[in-house]
């Protein structure tokens, strides 16, 4: 099928099977190797995009599903090589070991701060619970999603 | 700039927040074939035969290969080399490989898998390695199913309980646990024109992967060239060949063509390595006062169907068996067992997590039957430097056992445990259990634990470390560049990182054992020296000096203190050839010179000069409605010599520590005569971000005198902990002692109304 959807901020159109898995499509045809695929079920979170604001898991989704959409992987996130605050606050609170989880986390991060602009400790667990990280004990992504709402936060006032 | 001691942001943050790294799987390739396998699915059999004719008829297919296509010795295994690339005439686990597909995409492959029949006859198996043991227990391997079996003897052994006036006594057991890394086992690799094997594969070890690939396949070690980039985490599991040898395989069989292979979850857990199962009995005695007197100590290990490196992972176990403690008399005894089950290997902890559980078990046993505080008596018996440890080695270097246990002992958690396990709410019990855990760095004796290290200015006037360990997450790789950073006095900016390449880079060891930065990291300084010596001197022929006196290296260029003239370093890196500026440094770990008269089955790894301390401490809470076991406070104190990045330091420590939650609380690798019966991440649980409290970390640093500014590995020991202090919370809490892990809901709730009134301690 023709594919048309907003990726990045830039309109795609790709030829794919309407069935194609939209983690394979990102990776493959769109070298977006920036999405993660541990698990293939829906279990890890580490294929996390967000589709017109939604995280959503990409091993999941079906190409035909992206029609129309807004589409975010980890690579649109970075404007004009400025890192985004999430970013920035895994980089600088030490929330990145093997990294491989990364970007499905800071994506849902992000998701949740859009929701909740001040999140507890306990709504930003709550909020990652969705993502599995095998490497850092969620303590320092925690502190790092903490300061990224601070930091988010004057922003959002404005 | 990049100083040692201060935080430092890792060197690959960065490029992995944005995406931009590229992992092994983030590889491909134009005109790319896919590789998979046909596993044995069953436990125990003879192979009849693979029929491989449909598939190999099915458009798309380019090639399936059995063991008749191996070349080579078919045989791949690090110590013992007992695992087949391909089985030929038995299959000895559910995940043995019996046929290798290459095709051009990845439906094509699957269909050609479902394919392929293989005939089996199934063999009588076994599962229980205490049943392996006996004599009529079916063989996995023609030579028996005793891998190793050894004695770890100090002092008079067991006959020293004679004089104890106090023996405690327990049986426990524990789990295989998964590593279950997120970037599960995969590859890319191809043949270049000249016949070379280029693969880039997710690996803890490059340069061995080479001698494995040659040894099955019957090529050449210089035909083969292995590129590491970054692990999607790797916890020993990705120590040892997993894609490799297959991969290799399929790149010889495609053509010049790249080929990817990439194990789905499921085949992750069918065939990686895991966690051994052990089975432990323990009896420990002491004088009246709590000194402790004997140990005796009988440990199985069940590796499995092949080596890998059960041997020495039990070897490690019986080294550690009598816990940081002073015990003059000790008989431990190990064996090492085949069996059907999936494979045990390396992971964190490397055996001693299993034997950690046991002993701390023994110490609170010990310390409610002499009435005595469990801190009190750990820290009584704890080892201090020149004190022989369990396994009679006298301890030479630093041992910071007791400023992890003084530190803990101060810690409010510890000090206010009683009135916080009073305000438990309702249908919840509280309880605070601690736990001294130690951990060996380096290879151990009989295997040089080296490495090489180059730095080279390069003619852009970055200095670029070539890294010849990989980094799997730990995050090595990142303290490379600020040792190198500390010593040429250059910032992040000014700096470059070259992952392990074997063109490239040089042979340093696996990334394991908690020995990369430690190793690698001293040959790095004298690297990094030696470079500085050349650009102080190529400075001075520029600036007309007669001496290097006076000369500093700054952030991208030398300045001559006295005159403050300046030579940017990127001018030296265009006047001089490459020989000029770069530099090489190699080093070898200290191995203990005090070698006991015992173990002497153990060939290499033992026994350790260095080891790293920890004492950690949990708050749980046990529902007793439901059985349920919640950390909810948890501090580690960690002795890990002098720290070199503390953002490091305490990733380690958190990594470990949630690991070992998880190890505690749910993870189980659950077996059905050999097969798995939990193979995702739906049903093998590891710890969400609300299972894991916020841990607190402190560093108890000590010096250690031989290690790079200071430092011990400490990649390993946090691991080790987190069972035994969870398990004597909940004793602490419910009053009955937990001796199988994982300590899950059902199985405390087993002994609901067993729970006896609340103990003070």
């Amino acid at each position: 099928m023709r594919l048309e959807f907003v990726l990045n901020g830039a309109s795609v159109t790709v030829e794919t099977r309407p069935d194609r898995r939209v983690v394979d499509l990102l990776r493959e045809e769109l070298d977006l190797t920036g999405v993660k695929e541990g698990c293939g079920a829906g279990e890890c979170g580490a294929c996390t995009i967000l589709v017109d604001g939604e995280s959503r898991l990409s091993c999941l989704m079906l190409a035909a599903q992206l029609q129309g959409c807004h589409v975010t992987t980890i690579e649109g996130l970075a404007r004009n090589g400025c890192l985004h605050p999430v970013q920035e606050a895994f980089v600088e609170y030490g929330a990145v070991q093997c990294g491989f989880c990364t970007p499905g986390m800071v994506l849902s991060a992000v998701r949740l701060l859009d929701r909740n602009p001040e999140p507890t400790r306990d709504e930003i667990r709550e909020g990652l619970s969705g993502n599995l990280c095998r490497c850092t004990g969620y303590v320092k992504i925690v502190d790092a999603v903490e300061a990224a709402a601070r930091r988010l936060g004057p922003e959002a006032a404005k | 700039m990049l100083e040692v001691g201060v935080p430092v942001p890792r060197c690959d943050a960065r490029a992995k927040v944005t995406g931009e790294e590229k992992y092994a799987i983030d590889h491909y390739a134009d005109d790319l074939l896919w590789a998979g396998v046909k596993r044995a699915g069953i436990p125990h059999g003879r192979l009849v035969g693979v029929d491989v004719a449909s598939a190999r008829q099915l458009p798309g297919v380019h090639a399936v290969l059995t063991r008749e296509d191996v070349r080579g010795s078919n045989r791949q295994g690090i110590m013992h080399k007992d695992q087949p690339v391909l089985a030929g005439r038995k299959v000895r686990h559910c995940g043995d490989p019996v046929a290798l597909v290459v095709a051009e995409d990845r439906e094509t492959l699957g269909k050609a898998l479902d394919l392929i029949r293989v005939h089996v006859e199934p063999l009588p198996a076994v599962f229980d390695p205490e049943e392996a043991l006996r004599s009529d227990a079916p063989s996995v391997h023609e030579s028996g199913n005793i891998l190793l079996q050894a004695t770890i003897r100090a002092g008079s052994g067991e006959d020293a309980f004679e004089a104890c006036e106090a023996v405690v006594e327990g049986a426990f057991e524990v789990p295989m646990q998964a590593h279950a890394f997120l970037e599960t086992e995969n590859g890319l690799a191809w043949q270049e024109s000249d016949g070379r094997i280029v693969m880039i594969v997710s690996t803890q070890a490059p340069f061995r992967d080479r001698f494995e690939i040659a040894h099955a396949l019957g090529i050449e070690v210089s035909a083969i060239r292995i590129l590491a980039p970054h692990l999607g985490g790797g916890f020993g599991g990705k120590d040892g060949a997993t894609v490799q040898c297959l991969l290799a395989l399929a790149a010889l069989h495609a053509g010049g063509r790249p080929v990817k292979m990439w194990w789905e979850r499921e085949e992750s857990f069918t065939a990686g390595y895991k966690r051994h199962p052990v089975l432990m009995r323990y009896r420990l005695g002491a004088m009246a006062d709590g000194t402790l007197h004997a140990l005796y100590c009988r440990l199985v290990y069940d590796t499995g169907p092949y080596a890998h490196l059960g041997g020495e992972v039990m070897a490690l176990g019986m080294e550690h068996a009598g816990g940081p403690y002073r015990i003059p008399h000790t008989q431990i005894e190990g064996w090492c067992v085949y069996t059907n089950n999936p494979i045990g290997g390396a992971m964190r902890g490397f055996g001693v997590c299993q034997v950690s559980f046991g002993f701390e078990r023994m110490m609170d046993r010990l310390a409610a039957r002499l009435g005595m505080s469990r801190l009190d008596l750990r820290l009584m018996n704890a080892v201090r430097r020149g004190d022989r440890n369990c396994a009679g080695v006298t301890l030479a270097h630093s041992t910071g056992m007791v400023p992890c246990l003084e530190a803990l002992s101060r810690h409010p958690f510890w000090v206010h445990r009683r009135g916080w396990k009073r305000r438990a709410g309702p249908f919840k019990r509280r309880g605070v259990g601690i736990a001294a855990v130690f951990n060996a760095i380096g290879y151990g004796r009989g295997l040089p634990d080296s490495a090489i290290a180059r730095v080279e200015l390069t003619d852009r006037g970055k200095v670029r470390v070539y890294s010849g360990v990989a980094d799997m997450g730990q995050g090595n790789a990142s303290a490379f560049v600020q040792i190198a950073g500390e010593i040429l006095c250059q910032d992040a900016a000014h700096m470059e990182l070259v992952l392990p390449d074997t063109d490239r880079t040089h042979p340093s060891g696996s990334a394991s054992a908690g020995r990369t930065t430690y190793t690698y990291g001293n040959a790095l300084i004298e690297a990094c020296q030696g470079l500085r010596q050349k650009l102080l001197h190529r400075a001075a022929l520029v600036l007309m000096l007669d001496e290097t006196s006076g000369l500093t290296l700054l952030p991208g260029r030398v300045r001559h203190l006295p005159s403050g003239r300046e030579v940017p370093l990127e001018l030296l890196g265009r006047l001089f050839p490459e020989v000029d500026r770069c530099a090489m440094g190699q080093s070898i770990m200290p191995v203990t010179q005090d070698v006991p008269d015992t173990g002497r089955e153990f060939t290499i790894g033992f026994p350790h000069a260095l080891f790293s301390y920890a004492a950690h401490l949990a708050c749980v809470e046990v529902d007793e409605l439901t059985g349920r076991t919640e950390v909810l406070e948890y501090v580690a104190v960690t002795d890990g010599g002098r720290v070199v990045n503390p953002d490091g330091f305490h990733q380690q420590v958190h990594g470990g520590v949630a690991q070992g939650i998880g190890y505690a609380l749910m993870e189980e690798v659950r077996l059905d005569e050999g097969k798995i019966g939990n193979p995702g991440l739906a049903t093998y649980i590891i710890p969400t971000c609300l299972d894991v409290p916020d841990i607190g970390s402190i560093a108890a640093e000590t010096v250690e005198a031989t290690g790079p500014f200071g430092m011990k590995g400490v990649g390993e020991v946090g691991m080790n902990a987190p069972l035994p202090a969870i398990a004597g919370g909940v004793e602490n809490a419910v009053g009955w002692s937990p001796d199988r892990s994982p300590l899950l809901a059902e199985r405390l709730l087993e002994r609901q109304g067993c729970y006896p009134p609340l103990k003070e301690d």
